[in-house]
């Protein structure tokens, strides 16, 4: 993994780190419940104290999300959403000053063509990409266009990955290695799996230095007890929820900060 | 077509994980162990006799391979008098080529120790298929099914639960064979340590479009043999319906070096130009979905388009990756059928030999009409084999739909 010096999210992280703590990472769909709220839910989780904002590519075959998130990006996808919004919102969102990671399937990075969407998105001021269907060992053209344009790649592990895939996969890296916490999919879930401790110290084992836990992480609690051992609190789908379960766009903005609020408390150490 | 690859196509196709530029694994990582293992049951065991002869066994005893060879003249002479050979897969137990993949897996399945099957299905061939070899080697079977294609074909799922299977409805997106893929997708990373995936054609990532075809080849092999034996010859033309392509690599594989046509029939539903078809080669570009890289229906933004074909088993906006490189290469030709060519075809046969094929074959078959027609105005009379996929049984309700053949009090 190269330095934090080429890495906005790899700063990011080591600054959370400076103050004794893990960064929080958010994720949200684009475009869901539209663009617009969308980009100011992202706005109300940053003013809550997320680090890092993870921005969500609506995509028609979501393989490794959950009910939660599907249910969103679908409705996302039946608005109209498109790429080019996606590229919007990371630039407003951008300006807030956290690097913003945008996850996404990897079709629709090859249908606009690999080096043009790295190159659209570094000056959208996108910080990188998360990619959960691409492994480096089919990135080839992703690590070049990452490079050539500045930009993180953040590459997936899991408890079933091999010591060679862990040490593969941390090479690979740039910003941080995302530790999928359980065999599974996105979503919300009572108990974050016991094996996440342990793939992040493997992961960190195998050459990483920055290992962030995703997965099921959804209470204050969770993200305090994630926080003790990884670099790293990666939440998506209890966000979601919050927006999706609400009654009005205003409402679920509001619950949305609430929710972001806790969690971020809980990677200080100050879970309610 | 380009010049043949040095050595010839099957040996250029070898065993994955890529085919030309197209393949891959393009998987959540968590899946990568599985997939390891996978191909590592599947190396040891196509080099090991003792599974051949397993298979093999199976095969004989309890699919009914060899399966038969059936000219049909009455049917020909609407294919501009060519002559006409069907493979007989429909005669296969569970009524399609799907049994000769499955039988296969769940062999893998037992020798990696796995207790529990999961598999998608579209028509409910490759699910029923898959709720029998469950059924046979005692393992716990789920099958996802896209709820549209619940409705299409309830027959089937009526043979799955019999069979002791459960059958998932899914319900997101289309709501169709894609659909299912994904929520299997999703089944497996979860379950990875106990559940096998039963995949269901040559499509997804490595190795199953290359262990599937394996599986599969059986078909092509056996006919090849058959023909010679039958006409002296090998045949002109070698014609299958492409799904997913599975019954098509199987047939196809062991013509791939021979001087014979192969073409691939493709569901082009109400006419590739209407958009609402499934004939991906034809109609759609090359991108990443399941886990390959292959062709695609995809919108402008690589988002995948819904599909459409009369025949829930063609209704799938992917191929398989060695489908997309064989187009590539020029060596097989695609071409769509619409559902009324289909349609007719379906009639045609049944009208004419008493065979009701399925909806998916009868693809095959309408090709046939179109390709021995065309030899017949260049002046010739073409030998064409066709791959006889499967058994018309499940589709019964379609047709009578199509073709009124009910009045109102017997629905
Ligand atoms: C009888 C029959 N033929 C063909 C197909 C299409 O699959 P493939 O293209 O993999 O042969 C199906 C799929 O359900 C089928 O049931």
């Amino acid at each position: 993994m190269t330095t934090a010096t080429t890495s906005p999210t790899a700063a990011r992280v080591d600054a959370a780190r400076a103050e004794g703590r893990a960064a929080l990472v958010g994720y949200l769909p684009v475009g869901f419940p539209d663009v617009e709220t969308a980009v100011a839910a992202a706005r109300t989780i940053v003013e809550a104290g997320v680090d890092v904002v993870e921005l969500g590519l609506p995509y028609s075959d979501p393989v490794m999300d959950g009910p939660v998130i599907q249910a969103a990006v679908e409705r996302a996808l039946a608005g109209g959403v498109r790429v080019k919004d996606t590229l919007r919102t990371v630039e407003a969102v951008a300006a807030t000053g956290v690097p913003v990671l945008v996850m996404t399937y990897w079709n629709p990075v090859l249908r606009y063509g690999v080096d043009a969407f790295a190159r659209d998105l570094a000056a959208a001021g996108g910080a990188g990409l998360i990619t959960p269907d691409l492994i480096p060992d089919e990135a080839g053209e992703w690590l070049t266009a990452s490079d050539a344009h500045g930009l993180d790649r953040v590459f997936l592990v899991a408890p079933s990955s091999t010591t060679e895939r862990l040490a593969l996969t941390a090479r690979a890296s740039r910003g941080f290695v995302y530790a999928a916490s359980t065999m599974g999919v996105t979503g919300v879930r009572t108990s974050v799996d016991a094996q996440a401790r342990r793939l992040v110290e493997d992961t960190r084992r195998a050459g990483a230095e920055r290992v962030c836990v995703g997965l099921g992480v959804s209470t204050p609690e969770q993200a305090a007890e994630v926080a003790g051992y990884a670099d790293g609190v990666i939440v998506g789908s209890v966000l979601v929820r919050a927006l999706l379960e609400a009654p009005t766009p205003a409402a679920g903005l509001a619950r949305l900060g609430r929710v972001a609020e806790g969690l971020a408390a809980g990677v200080r150490g100050g879970a309610a | 077509m380009t010049s043949p690859p040095p050595g010839g196509f099957a040996a250029a196709a070898g065993a994955g994980p890529y085919f030309g530029d197209f393949g891959g694994r393009f998987v959540p990582e968590a899946l990568i162990a599985a997939l390891d293992e996978l191909e590592a049951a599947y190396e040891k065991a196509r080099h090991d006799p003792e599974f051949a002869a397993e298979l093999a066994r199976l095969h004989r005893t309890y699919t009914g391979r060899p399966s038969i060879i059936t000219e049909v003249p009455r049917f020909a002479r609407h294919c501009g008098n060519a002559r006409v050979l069907l493979k007989r897969e429909d005669l296969n137990h569970t009524g399609s080529h799907k049994i000769n993949n499955v039988l296969g897996q769940a062999l893998l399945t037992k020798r990696i120790g796995k207790t529990r099957v999961i598999a998608e299905t579209g028509a409910g061939q490759h699910g029923v298929a898959t709720a029998t070899a469950a059924a046979l080697f005692d393992l716990e079977c789920v099958v996802y099914m896209g709820e549209e294609d619940t409705r299409r074909q309830a027959l089937n799922v009526a043979r799955m639960r019999l069979l002791g299977a459960e059958v998932v409805p899914v319900r997101t997106g289309s709501r169709t064979l894609k659909d299912a893929i994904n929520e299997a997708l999703r089944d497996w990373v979860t379950n990875v340590a106990t559940t096998n995936y039963v995949f269901g054609t040559v499509a997804g990532p490595h190795p199953f479009p290359a262990m599937v075809r394996d599986f599969q080849r059986i078909i092509g092999e056996e006919a090849r043999a058959q023909v010679l034996e039958i006409t002296g010859a090998l045949p002109d033309v070698v014609a299958a319906c492409v799904g997913g392509g599975s019954n098509a690599i199987g047939i196809f594989h062991a013509f791939l070096d021979d001087p014979v046509r192969l073409v691939g029939l493709e569901a082009g539903g109400e006419g590739v130009a209407t958009g609402r078809h499934a004939a991906t080669i034809t109609g759609g570009a090359p991108g990443v979905l399941h886990g390959a890289r292959s062709y695609l229906l995809q919108d402008a933004d690589g988002q995948t388009i819904e599909s459409h074909s009369i025949s829930a088993g063609l209704d799938y906006p992917g191929v398989g990756p060695e489908h997309a490189w064989l187009a590539s290469t020029g060596r097989v030709e695609y071409r769509p059928v619409t559902d009324a060519a289909a349609m007719e075809a379906f009639l045609l046969l049944s009208r004419t030999e008493g065979i009701i094929p399925a909806i998916e074959s009868a693809h095959a078959l309408a090709g046939a009409i179109e390709l021995g027609r065309e030899a017949a105005d260049a002046g010739r009379r073409d030998t064409i084999l066709v791959n006889l996929s499967g058994r018309g049984d499940k589709d019964v309700a379609t047709a009578a739909r199509w073709f009124g053949l009910l009045d109102e009090g017997e629905l």
